[in-house]
């Protein structure tokens, strides 16, 4: 289908012995943010890892932009236009601001192109930080930081992995905000998540996913509106 | 004050040109250990490269004009073909065990180190080759009232040149920033779209270019000669560990630490400056266990160790072939000729040996590259005590173990407090103090040549008696050590090296123990020696050298280091194979090399690792 | 009685505050909850407790004796077991093993060089699995077992020190929800039979509130709340800062509006 510029079908994978994901199947529309929700241990991570080729799938099939990228090595992935912003942010912590950015700048296909300039506006903390060492910043600004890194590389699609976590309530507002930024300009976002009230928030289509296995697939709306069925699936 | 101010200067001056020359050459080893992790042995013989290709392309540039412009040039072009050769390793062979344990990693690159050695001597022969002066350069310069070589002048700015314009590279261009991010989290740079495999050439390229660089520099000091390698490799290993492994500034200072030290230690210690260089890395270590400017390695992911499980005990078909095997040691005498009754003898000897470090390795995680330092020391106490105090072999016997057991706990204090790569590089420096003593203590140890006249006493002088006074010891040796192994002591080894936080949290002391481990490991590595010592009837320092450590670090790989009894298999296996091909062709080094590669890249689990397997799949139980 | 006193904890890594002025107390068979976000200094004041941290400043005591600064081995053997976020049990060897290289050390023989390892302490270990319900799992390798097993025979490899305190960093993490809630019970179970306080960290909220005698709540290396379920529950503080997001949730409707 030409509007889903992500999907995954019967996806497998783990770690050494131990099974992770039982065939996890999903799709992600043009434009769309999607929520991928569930415990600790649920298999969200291992999802995007494996979608991103971190992690070699088992089984299954991930198409991006109509191509079949399972497989394939991350960097590769990566210039095909998908982005990946990892749970703990791994920011390189030597590297100053404008360095990590640098890291993550990649050749625009056909759009305008992220800059530093363009990315500030969205982030305005790191805009006073440019020379500073990663190291030297708050959780939230390295948090920012990470996806800002990403969006250098002008990705169609982003994977962010737990983007509230740790995160201070006024910092989870900006987040919240960074995201419907991306989604305003096209980039189809799929996010792992715990905090329900974060994911509703900023999501249209919600997944659940349970020991490796998706249990809810539908609209975040009907999952907001429908306590019982949040209740099903996520007790919070 | 009879030493004079100005002659302090000219020592302090040396001590920095040696410093620049030592920066510039480490430099790129720690570069390349940042980025792809692996600790490049073959980064010595890179800087022996650089030396040769110099006193080659050197003259003939300076055929066409004797210009200091040739001359220099004729150094870079030599560093970028250095550079080049670096890129042909990346991607024949690190490229395709970034992901293999360590161990397997330092024992493939210096399986380049040997077929390089053996290439250069191939190429440019045996016989030394000096280098020209540097035109321009050859006259002296005076400091106060002592004359200065210019060249050395001109190495002690080439050093902080080197260093600015790595900054520069490191800091301005983006190829340096993907450098300096892959150091910090290399699967990161991938997920942001950076192809690491040219990252990782590239870094190789310059790596080796540095060292070239370092190597083409000396040509107007000293001559081109194929022991540079080994000689360099363990001052660079020592730079970069002092400095922290990874860390450009670290080995910048440790570099100028060193060169002082050496400068200076030579007024006072003219003989053990060596020891000093290496009592110092030992120090630094204690105080700061990841050098100056290093940072701690992240814990690696809880995964299955690579060494010995739960060792299983013999089935009937096992007892029956470790019975075979006795019985063969026991009738060689009878069928074979005195040649096969000697490599037998040899085999048990090394059996020995490399089931000791097993011991270490594959049981308690603790990756030794120094071994031989103890398989040595014991050689050496016995062969003196027989030689210089006349006593006799039995009682020279038994001290062997006691010497090697005394300095592997001296050594082990120092080496158990660290993890990992720091913790084999402790091993080889240790490795490398005794080395040094016993090669230029030559009033007491005969220096290069040894000591001859090392023979068992009158009854056990036969080859048939000695062998027979072999098996029983070494046999005796290897039951006590695999004893241990399934004792609550080797259990607790195993626990140690799977999960030190868990070891620790059920009240064991990880440290203590590791550091009995070890002295028994060398106890019985010295055993060994003290056996070869009246088996050769002679000792000389080859028996404390990287070459033999590395010999039983192949052993325990051939014969799987996650078997009990596999390393004394792959003893046999090595050692038969070396006698036999070894006096066939001039090339062994190389086939020795070639063979340590392709042991890691397509049967890294050994002999006892196929056993297993066949085992697993006629019993249909767990390997 | 009190088994643990923890005074006046502080420990800073760099400028950051890991945790400040930490004071509480545990009393023997009492179950006592650490909550907070991420980064909140949990983990930072319960390895101070368990002595793989020393804390800049403070006393931690056990039964009035002072335990501040001892390694974990010293700690350990004055009976306080602990379990890892990330399960830390010896992948190489078999449950049984494990249970005995837990037991050899308890009995201080792992410097043994004579007896044979797998002979030792077996029914001991036998009998600490078949409480957890692992005995049927004795002779597999550790590796081959599911993460929510692995938890339980860490637990069991605590137990074997006969542990008067037991630290448990995110008993449950990793589990799947039916696992955890087994685990928890099973972990209070033998907390009251046996006397033994139990400090544990946690995320899942239905394992702390189904189980937890008391809670503290951290908040940037701070105790904020201390207290029963009840308590916590409807102090308006932990509301802001930890359980309820409502605040959030309108802030953040309102900006969605405004921006189209």
């Amino acid at each position: 289908m030409a509007d889903k510029v992500l999907e995954v079908e019967a996806l497998r994978a783990g770690y050494g012995p131990a099974e992770i994901l039982f065939g996890v199947s999903l799709k992600l529309a043009r434009g769309e943010v999607a929520a991928l929700m569930g415990r600790n241990g649920a298999g969200k991570s291992t999802t995007l890892k494996a979608i991103m080729g971190l992690l070699p799938p088992r089984a299954g099939q991930v198409r991006f932009a109509g191509q079949e990228i399972s497989g394939m090595p991350a960097f590769r992935i990566a210039r095909l236009g998908l982005g990946y912003v990892p749970e703990d942010r791994r920011i390189f912590t030597d590297l100053t601001v404008a360095e990590n950015l640098e890291v993550g700048r990649r050749a625009a296909r056909g759009h305008a192109a992220w800059t530093p300039e363009r990315l500030f506006e969205i982030f305005p903390n790191l805009a006073a930080m440019r020379g500073r060492r990663a190291a030297a910043m708050s959780g939230g600004e390295q948090q920012m930081l990470a996806i800002a890194r990403t969006l250098m590389g002008n990705p169609d699609a982003v994977l962010l992995d737990e983007p509230s976590e740790g995160l201070a309530p006024v910092i989870l507002e900006l987040m919240a905000e960074a995201v419907l930024s991306m989604k305003r300009e096209g980039i189809a976002v799929l996010l792992s998540e715990q905090n329900f009230d974060f994911a509703a928030a900023v999501a249209d289509r919600a997944y659940v996913i349970e020991r490796g296995e998706i249990r809810y697939d539908g609209s975040m709306a009907a999952l907001e509106a429908d306590p019982a069925l949040r209740a099903q699936h996520l007790t919070l | 004050m009879s030493v004079e101010f100005s002659f302090l200067l000219v020592q302090a001056l040396s001590g920095l040109a040696s410093a620049s020359s030592l920066f510039i050459i480490a430099s790129g080893l720690t570069l390349v250990f940042g980025v792809t992790r692996i600790v490049n042995f073959a980064h010595g013989s890179f800087y022996m490269l650089g030396a040769y290709m110099a006193v080659t392309i050197v003259p003939w540039l300076l055929q066409i004009e004797r210009s200091p412009t040739l001359f220099f040039a004729g150094v870079l072009i030599s560093a970028a073909v250095v550079g080049v050769l670096g890129v042909a390793m990346e991607i024949l062979l690190l490229r395709r065990i970034y992901k293999v344990p360590e161990l397997f990693q330092l024992l493939a690159t210096f399986g380049v180190v040997l077929m390089v050695q053996d290439a250069v001597l191939h190429i440019w022969g045996p016989l030394d080759i000096a280098g020209p002066r540097a035109p321009g350069l050859r006259h002296g310069v005076m400091i106060l009232d002592q004359r200065f070589p210019a060249y050395e002048l001109f190495l002690i700015a080439a050093g902080p040149v080197v260093l600015g314009l790595l900054w520069l590279l490191m800091h301005k261009t983006r190829f340096g920033i993907l450098l300096r991010a892959a150091t910090r989290d290399r699967e990161m740079v991938g997920a942001l779209g950076v192809n690491q495999a040219l990252l990782f050439t590239g870094t190789l390229f310059l790596g080796a270019f540095l060292a070239g660089l370092g190597g083409a520099l000396q040509i107007p000091r000293v001559s081109a000669s194929a022991q540079m390698d080994l000689a360099i490799i363990t001052e660079a290993f020592v730079v970069t560990v002092i400095g922290g492994m990874g860390s450009i500034g670290g080995a910048f200072l440790a570099a100028l630490l060193i060169g002082q030290l050496q400068a200076f230690g030579v007024l006072i210690f003219p003989k053990i400056t060596l020891v000093l260089v290496f009592l110092l890395m030992a120090l630094v270590l204690v105080v700061k266990p990841w050098g100056l400017l290093g940072r701690p390695e992240a814990a690696p992911p809880s995964a299955m160790p690579e060494g010995i499980a739960s060792p299983g005990r013999f089935c009937v078909f096992e007892k029956l072939l470790v019975a075979l095997a006795l019985l063969v040691a026991a009738m060689l005498p009878l069928f074979g000729d005195a040649y096969a009754v000697k490599v037998a003898t040899e085999v048990l000897i090394f059996g020995l040996a490399a089931f000791s470090l097993n011991f270490l390795v594959g049981n308690g995680g603790i990756v030794s590259f120094g071994h031989a330092a103890y398989f040595g020391l014991g050689a050496y106490a016995s062969g003196l005590l027989v030689t210089k105090l006349g006593m006799p072999m039995e009682p020279a016997l038994i001290v062997a173990p006691l010497a090697s057991g005394f300095f592997a706990a001296l050594f082990g204090f120092f080496i158990v407090r660290l993890q990992g790569i720091y913790l084999a590089m402790l091993t080889l420096a240790f490795a490398q103090i005794a080395y040094a003593v016993c090669f230029q203590w030559v009033e007491v140890t005969g220096g290069d040549n040894g000591i001859v006249g090392v023979w068992p006493a009158p009854w056990a002088a036969s080859r048939i008696v000695y062998h027979y006074l072999v098996l029983v010891v070494a046999v005796l040796g290897i039951i006590a050590l695999r004893h241990v192994i399934y004792a609550p002591f080797g259990a607790s080894l195993r626990a140690a090296r799977d999960s030190a936080a868990r070891a620790e949290a059920i009240g064991i002391d990880v440290r203590a123990h590791r550091w009995l481990g070890f002295t028994i490991a060398g106890a019985a590595a010295g055993l060994a020696g003290g056996l070869y010592a009246f088996s050769k009837g002679s000792i000389d320092p080859t028996l404390l050298g990287i070459p033999l450590s590395v010999d039983f670090l192949a052993m325990i790989l051939l014969g799987g280091m996650q078997s009990v009894v596999g390393p004394v298999l792959g003893a046999a296996a090595f050692h038969s194979i070396k006698d036999v091909f070894m006096p066939l062709t001039d090339h062994w080094r190389f086939l020795l090399g070639a063979s340590i590669i392709a042991l890691v890249l397509i049967f890294p689990r050994g002999l006892g690792g196929a056993y297993a397997s066949l085992r697993a799949r006629f019993t249909g139980g767990a390997p | 009685m009190t088994l643990l006193a923890v005074e006046a904890l502080n420990k800073k890594f760099g400028g950051v505050v890991a945790a400040r002025d930490v004071s509480f107390s545990l009393a023997a068979g009492e179950m006592l909850a650490m909550i907070g976000p991420n980064g909140a200094g949990k983990s930072t004041s319960f390895n101070m407790v368990g002595g793989q941290l020393r804390p800049d400043s403070g006393r931690v005591l056990l039964e009035g004796q002072d335990i501040t600064g001892l390694p974990p081995r010293a700690i350990c053997r004055l009976g306080v077991g602990r379990s890892f976020q990330v399960a830390q049990t010896f992948l190489s060897m078999s449950v049984l093993e494990n249970l005995q290289m837990a037991l050899i050390a308890y009995a201080q023989r792992t410097r043994d060089m004579i007896a044979r390892a797998e002979a030792l302490f077996r029914a001991e270990a036998l009998e600490l699995l078949d409480q957890l319900g692992m005995a049927d799992a004795a002779a597999r390798p550790m590796n081959t077992l599911a993460y929510g097993d692995v938890k339980r025979v860490e637990l069991a490899i605590a137990l074997a020190g006969k542990p008067r305190l037991l630290l448990m960093d995110e008993p449950t993490a990793g589990m799947a929800p039916g696992e955890r809630a087994a685990l928890m019970r099973l972990v209070a179970g033998i907390a009251r039979r046996a006397a033994i306080g139990v400090l544990f960290t946690e995320h899942d909220m239905d394992a702390v509130f189904a189980h937890a005698d008391r809670i503290l709540v951290l908040v940037r290396g701070e105790i904020i709340a201390a207290g029963t379920p009840e308590e916590v529950r409807a102090n308006p503080e932990v509301q802001r800062v930890y359980l309820g997001t409502s605040g959030l949730r309108a802030a953040l409707r309102a900006r969605a509006a405004a921006h189209g």
